[in-house]
């Protein structure tokens, strides 16, 4: 085993997820104020309105698209009747459709960024970054879905890059997996992992506060100092 | 009955010279701050006119505030919950930067820079979202005076169906301020609509505020408010608004608008009121009954029951003292003087307008000399018509307007009749159902506008203190170093100080006395000597 593998298939997950939860928690006890989506909708709101909910929603299908690919054993799916081949009809055509969408209003956003100077100003380097790789990552997503699974011969993706996946969390790594696999999943891969390392230190990490809380939750919140620590021990202090 | 507290302001609409200084002295308390600079916590405009942000009062583009649905049931006019999980990454009903006016500044640098030459040097307008150079298009305070009234104006919402009736021809123009701040409602639809529950409304005293370490940047409170009074700071990517100035009101202190105000228009004041009643009163079906719903929310403070209540939901003493001296109670309720703004918009806010009067129309019969025919023949000539104040006040109810205008006539015939003429106008008084100590006590109170008298503002009580330094940001963002640090130390409010513990024990021991201790009062902030803690330990 070579030492390029051990680095890529071993030593980035683990760092790459530590990073990801360390970095989380860091973030989320010393910067609740920067914690935000940091929208620019002020500034510009024509192009966001049209690529903000096809980039999002888009996402949301492609997350899902993975969860069924590389979560699921191939065995479950098997088990209530998908066939490998019906399994990759249904990946290639609708993992199509999502990753060309999220393609869409990612260049839509793009664009804006760049085009439009009041969005420029706003942009930080930590923006930047995250940008690039989602670009690449996205892009090269496209590239497995669209030019292997669905125009080329197909990969077995769930037979390989899923069990290893799966191994790393399992703590049964099995590098070898991933030696075989075809270079543009083996960089999607990489450029995933630096991402999720970007992910806790930028604006992604709005995607945790999606406010599903909402539902179920008084219309009108009302907070009271005396029903704080502070307040109770001051009263405690003044009886 | 569940007894809360709440501050109020009553703005007297018939004394604002539209100066500006409250806006002024708020920005530089708290905007003057990076992504701040569009953001006008305070603002003054001229009526009629399209206000800041461009029509925000339409909400039938807008969609702020509540409506009711098809069975009377209250809702959020900009969709529920699920409507607004589903539209959160646009949101549909946020006014562009350009609606409030894009900030700018001068290249001022160019008047010491410029060579010599024939012309003198002149500045160009910058704008501060990208430095470039911009064309001046629109402001928060673009129709001052009714500057560009002709082209602006008539898109005024308030001239909805009275378009027959006004008119905006150079002769009969009227015009007069409305200084806005926010309303810190009894249903503030802002707070319903933020789906990070970051906004809430304090018990104690029922200030609206965001928590900015809760706050997402999801911006439906800024669509949720009806007027627009929630802003989003560009730059940190939070909301913020008007505080009510509240470490100023916890020592006791008005807000900085109303200390600051030249026209001594500005009253605050402290309102008991049953939280019980709210919803219901929102809820009223017809919307010209939403001043006297709210009316009826609010409750007395003399009335032994009330606080009886009030001493068991733990409001001190003093505090309920002070209610019973409130102004606004004076204006608002004993008077019926002061309205509230939009009360259509099913808010229930609490900043109230006194409606202002204004010269007859037609000078040939003017209604000095204290005829009381005379005085309510000519509210109805009034330059700013009746019913443009309806729609502004009383969600469209003229009479209404009618009877406040009469009263605000009436105290002017009945002291100019005293003081000039030296007479005693009964008839006056009576016609507008008061009694002459009435008109004095309110010619005291509007005119002559004693700061004691204006301000009633009893201070926090340690123990209920609303320090709320947990909603206060003291930090500086991860992802966008080092342009935040001015910012947050603009908030910083660690320098609060309050009186040593037991303090209040020190003296002569207790004795057999029933009489119960005198209230532990501490301002949080002590800015100046007279603002000492009242009870004997300051």
């Amino acid at each position: 085993m070579s030492g390029l593998t051990l680095l890529f298939w071993i030593a980035l997950p683990y760092v790459a997820i530590a990073v990801f939860v360390v970095g989380h928690v860091w973030r989320w006890r010393v910067d609740q104020y920067g914690w935000t989506t940091r929208s620019s909708q002020l500034q510009e709101s024509r192009l966001l309105s049209i690529g903000g909910p096809i980039f999002h929603y888009a996402t949301f299908a492609a997350i899902g698209g993975h969860v069924l690919g590389i979560l699921i054993p191939a065995s479950w799916t098997a088990a209530v009747g998908i066939d490998e081949g019906m399994y990759r009809a249904i990946s290639a055509s609708l993992g199509t459709i999502a990753g060309l969408l999220v393609a869409v209003g990612l260049l839509v956003l793009v664009y804006r960024r760049v085009s439009v100077p009041r969005v420029r100003v706003t942009t930080s380097r930590t923006d930047v970054l995250a940008y690039v790789l989602l670009t690449i990552v996205i892009g090269l997503g496209l590239g497995e879905t669209v030019g292997v699974n669905l125009l080329g011969g197909g990969y077995d993706y769930r037979s390989t890059v899923a069990l290893w996946f799966r191994g790393l969390f399992l703590l049964n790594p099995r590098p070898e997996l991933m030696v075989s696999a075809p270079p543009v999943y083996q960089a999607h891969v990489i450029l995933a992992w630096l991402l999720f390392m970007v992910w806790p230190f930028s604006r992604l990490v709005h995607a945790w506060s999606y406010p599903l809380m909402f539902l179920g939750r008084p219309w009108i919140l009302y907070r009271s100092y005396r029903r704080t620590r502070a307040g109770r021990r001051e009263a405690a202090a003044n009886r | 009955m569940r007894v809360m507290a709440h501050v109020g302001m009553v703005m007297n609409l018939d004394k604002c010279i539209g100066c500006h200084t409250c806006s002024v002295t708020c920005k530089q308390v708290w905007t003057n701050r990076p992504g701040t600079d569009y953001v006008w916590f305070n603002n003054v405009e001229t009526k009629p006119g399209l206000g800041y942000p461009r029509g925000y009062e339409d909400q039938d583009h807008w969609r702020g505030g509540w409506t009711l649905d098809g069975r009377g049931r209250l809702r959020l006019r900009g969709g529920g919950v699920i409507r607004k999980l589903l539209t959160i990454f646009a949101n549909p009903d946020l006014p562009s930067i350009d609606d409030y006016g894009e900030p700018w500044t001068y290249d001022y640098q160019h008047l010491f820079t410029a060579p010599l030459s024939e012309h003198d040097p002149v500045v160009r307008a910058h704008s501060r979202l990208t430095g470039r150079p911009t064309e001046l298009r629109w402001g928060s305070n673009w129709e001052d005076d009714l500057a560009g009234a002709p082209a602006t104006a008539p898109g005024d919402p308030n001239l909805r169906g009275i378009e027959e009736k006004v008119r905006l021809d150079y002769e009969q123009a009227f015009m007069f301020y409305l200084p806005r701040i926010c309303e810190h409602c009894l249903n503030p639809s802002c707070v319903a609509s933020c789906p990070s529950g970051a906004m809430y409304k304090r018990e104690e005293d029922g200030i609206v505020l965001v928590d900015q370490d809760k706050c997402r940047g999801w911006r439906f409170c800024v669509s949720g408010c009806p007027y627009k009074k929630v802003y989003f700071n560009h730059r940190s990517g939070k909301a913020e608004k008007c505080t009510f100035c509240y470490p100023r009101i916890e020592n006791g202190q008005p807000t900085i608008c109303s200390e600051t105000c030249v026209g001594r228009l500005r009253y605050l004041g402290l309102m008991l009121y049953d939280a019980d009643r709210v919803e219901a009163a929102a809820s009223v079906t017809d919307p010209a009954q939403l001043r006297q719903a709210q009316l009826d929310v609010f409750l007395d403070p003399n009335d032994p029951a009330v606080q009886a209540e009030a001493r068991r939901a733990g409001i001190p003493d003093d505090w309920v003292a002070a209610a019973q001296r409130s102004p606004i109670w004076t204006l608002a309720v004993r008077y019926g003087l002061a309205l509230p703004l939009h009360p259509e918009f099913r808010t229930l806010p609490m900043v109230w307008y006194v409606p202002p009067l204004s010269p007859v129309l037609d000078v040939a019969d003017d209604p000095a000399g204290g005829d009381p025919d005379v005085v309510f023949h000519a509210i109805d000539r009034l330059r700013i018509p009746v019913e443009y104040l309806a729609n502004l006040l009383t969600a469209g109810d003229a009479e209404a307007i009618r009877v406040v205008l009469r009263r605000l006539a009436a105290v002017r015939a009945f002291m100019r009749a005293q003081q000039v003429e030296g007479r005693v106008e009964d008839a006056v008084a009576s016609s507008v159902g008061l009694a002459p100590r009435d008109l004095e006590a309110l010619y005291r109170l509007l005119a002559i506008a004693p700061y004691e008298e204006r301000y009633v503002i009893p201070p926090a009580h340690a123990e209920r203190a609303a320090r709320l330094e947990e909603s206060v940001s003291t930090g500086c963002s991860v992802d966008y170093e080092d342009q935040f640090q001015a910012s947050a130390a603009g908030y910083r409010l660690d320098m609060v100080q309050l009186q040593p513990r037991g303090s209040e024990r020190a003296g002569p021991p207790p004795g057999p006395s029933d009489a119960p201790p005198p209230p532990a009062t501490a301002p949080l902030f002590v800015w100046r000597d007279s603002a000492k803690p009242a009870g004997g330990n300051g």
